[in-house]
């Protein structure tokens, strides 16, 4: 299989030689390539900016010894640009690029791939707070990984929850039995804001105050690394700086909506 | 493997960026069988450069003094500082002869997957040289590349003051090339920067 064809994501690249790049991609079907971008640094290059990182491409490769060699690329996705005119989605959005190099493998996964070209284009498109997407990201990308955390029964002993204590080391929030003496208790509004990151309730995640998303955020760092046995170089550069452009209260405020009308259906009811 | 110091000569020339140990070879082995060539210029110049060459205390420019040549010209307007990412594109940028200000160089630009953020580079600098309202058009010529955009976007967040226009540098088709190749974002920053032709 010298010519190969496949959508890629660019994750990171590195300079090369005089004019060249070496990029590295997570593909649809094989997995995490490390490829040679000849010319690419030339402002004259015929593939312009279709390798930079964020960017989704159908590319078609060479296979090469040690390093493959990228022949063509057509842009599927240009997330880069607009992800780059918002600092805190560019902050976000590396370190995505930067656990998914660090989650997958030469095997790869599509729900990976999945996964982070959407988080990619939802951040792009500014659809949530970068912080928020970035936590709902990296929690899902360690669950497809086979690290899902618990947020509301033990993980320990499977009994119902809710529980406070969360324990890193053990997979996520434990029963007050098993639980390490001097283990740290979340508050059940982090809890809550935890769970509905993992499963994608985003009209509850953005109406959760700032100091639940504090606290998730440093409880999906703690989680992130652990599992991954390595630091995120990119995760304390990651700027949460509270948005001021009224995303948090409008979902407040559409929460409150559904909440009034559920009781009125209840009481109705 | 060589032995002794030949083999120390290729480990030093491999250690040089883009130079590979078969280039290294290569290199050595020339220096080694030219008969006219000059050993002790080279590392007369290397040991100089590394004695004499430091980075501007203005610009962060490489000089031979204590501030480079550029921010000594009182030729040069105050009013405008370009700000670009290595000092490589300061030399790039005056090969145009149409830029007359001062640079400003930042030492790279923010990279987090690296471990670089805005505090790694000569932000702050940046900022103390706008404090006393000389200065009225930074120009932001980081790289078009995503760590270059990033970076202007950060700088352009950071730099609002009053009477500062903050700029950058214009992106689109370059000149030379066929406009089929040219991939999307480039093209549309050449619609969005598109100018009115002279009559």
């Amino acid at each position: 299989m010298p010519l190969y064809r496949d959508e890629a994501v660019v994750l990171r690249t590195h300079k090369l030689g005089e004019a060249d790049r070496i990029v590295t991609m997570l593909s649809r079907n094989h997995g995490k390539i490390r490829a040679v971008a000849k010319g690419v640094r030339r402002t004259a290059s015929k593939f312009g900016s279709r390798l930079e990182p964020f960017m989704v491409a159908d590319v078609q490769l060479f296979e090469g010894r040690t390093l493959d060699i990228i022949t063509q690329a057509e842009s599927l996705g240009s997330y880069g640009a607009e992800i780059a005119s918002d600092y805190a989605s560019y902050t976000a959005a590396t370190a995505m690029v930067e656990t998914a190099d660090k989650v997958t493998d030469d095997d790869g996964s599509l729900q990976q791939y999945l996964l982070l070209v959407g988080a990619l284009r939802s951040l792009s498109r500014h659809e949530h707070a970068p912080g928020l997407t970035l936590d709902s990201y990296l929690l899902r990308a360690l669950s497809i990984a086979g690290w899902a955390p618990s947020f509301v029964d033990c993980a320990v002993t499977g009994a119902p929850g809710p529980h406070t204590v969360f324990v890193v080391q053990m997979g996520g929030v434990v029963a007050d039995s098993v639980a390490p003496p001097g283990a740290p208790r979340l508050d059940l509004a982090t809890l809550d804001l935890l769970s509905s990151l993992l499963a994608g309730d985003w009209d509850y995640a953005e109406a959760a105050d700032e100091r639940a998303r504090n606290q998730a955020s440093g409880v999906v760092a703690a989680y992130t690394q652990f599992h991954l046995e390595r630091g995120l170089r990119s995760l304390q550069h990651v700027d949460r700086s509270p948005a001021h452009d009224g995303s948090t209260e409008r979902a407040a405020a559409r929460v409150a909506a559904q909440h009034a009308a559920s009781s009125t259906v209840a009481g109705a009811s | 493997m060589y032995e002794g110091i030949i083999q120390e000569l290729i480990d030093e020339l491999g250690r040089l960026p883009g130079i590979g140990p078969k280039s290294a070879q290569r290199i050595a082995f020339h220096i080694l069988q030219k008969e006219n060539y000059d050993a002790t210029r080279l590392a007369e110049v290397l040991l100089e450069v590394k004695d004499k060459v430091r980075f501007c205390e203005i610009c962060g420019n490489v000089a031979e003094q204590p501030t480079c040549n550029i921010c000594r010209d009182p030729r040069r307007s105050p009013t405008t500082i370009c700000v670009v990412e290595e000092a490589k594109d300061v030399v790039a940028i005056e090969r145009t002869r149409e830029f007359r200000g001062l640079y400003h160089v930042l030492g790279g630009a923010i990279s987090p997957i690296d471990g670089i953020g805005p505090d790694d580079l000569r932000i702050r600098q940046l900022v103390q040289r706008l404090a006393d309202g000389i200065v009225t058009e930074v120009i932001i010529a980081t790289d078009p590349n995503l760590e270059g955009e990033a970076t202007a976007t950060y700088l352009s967040r950071l730099l609002v003051q009053p009477n500062l226009r903050v700029t950058r540098l214009a992106s689109g088709l370059p000149v030379g090339g066929d406009l089929e190749y040219a991939d999307e974002v480039t093209l549309g920053r050449a619609f969005e920067g598109r100018r009115l032709v002279e009559k």
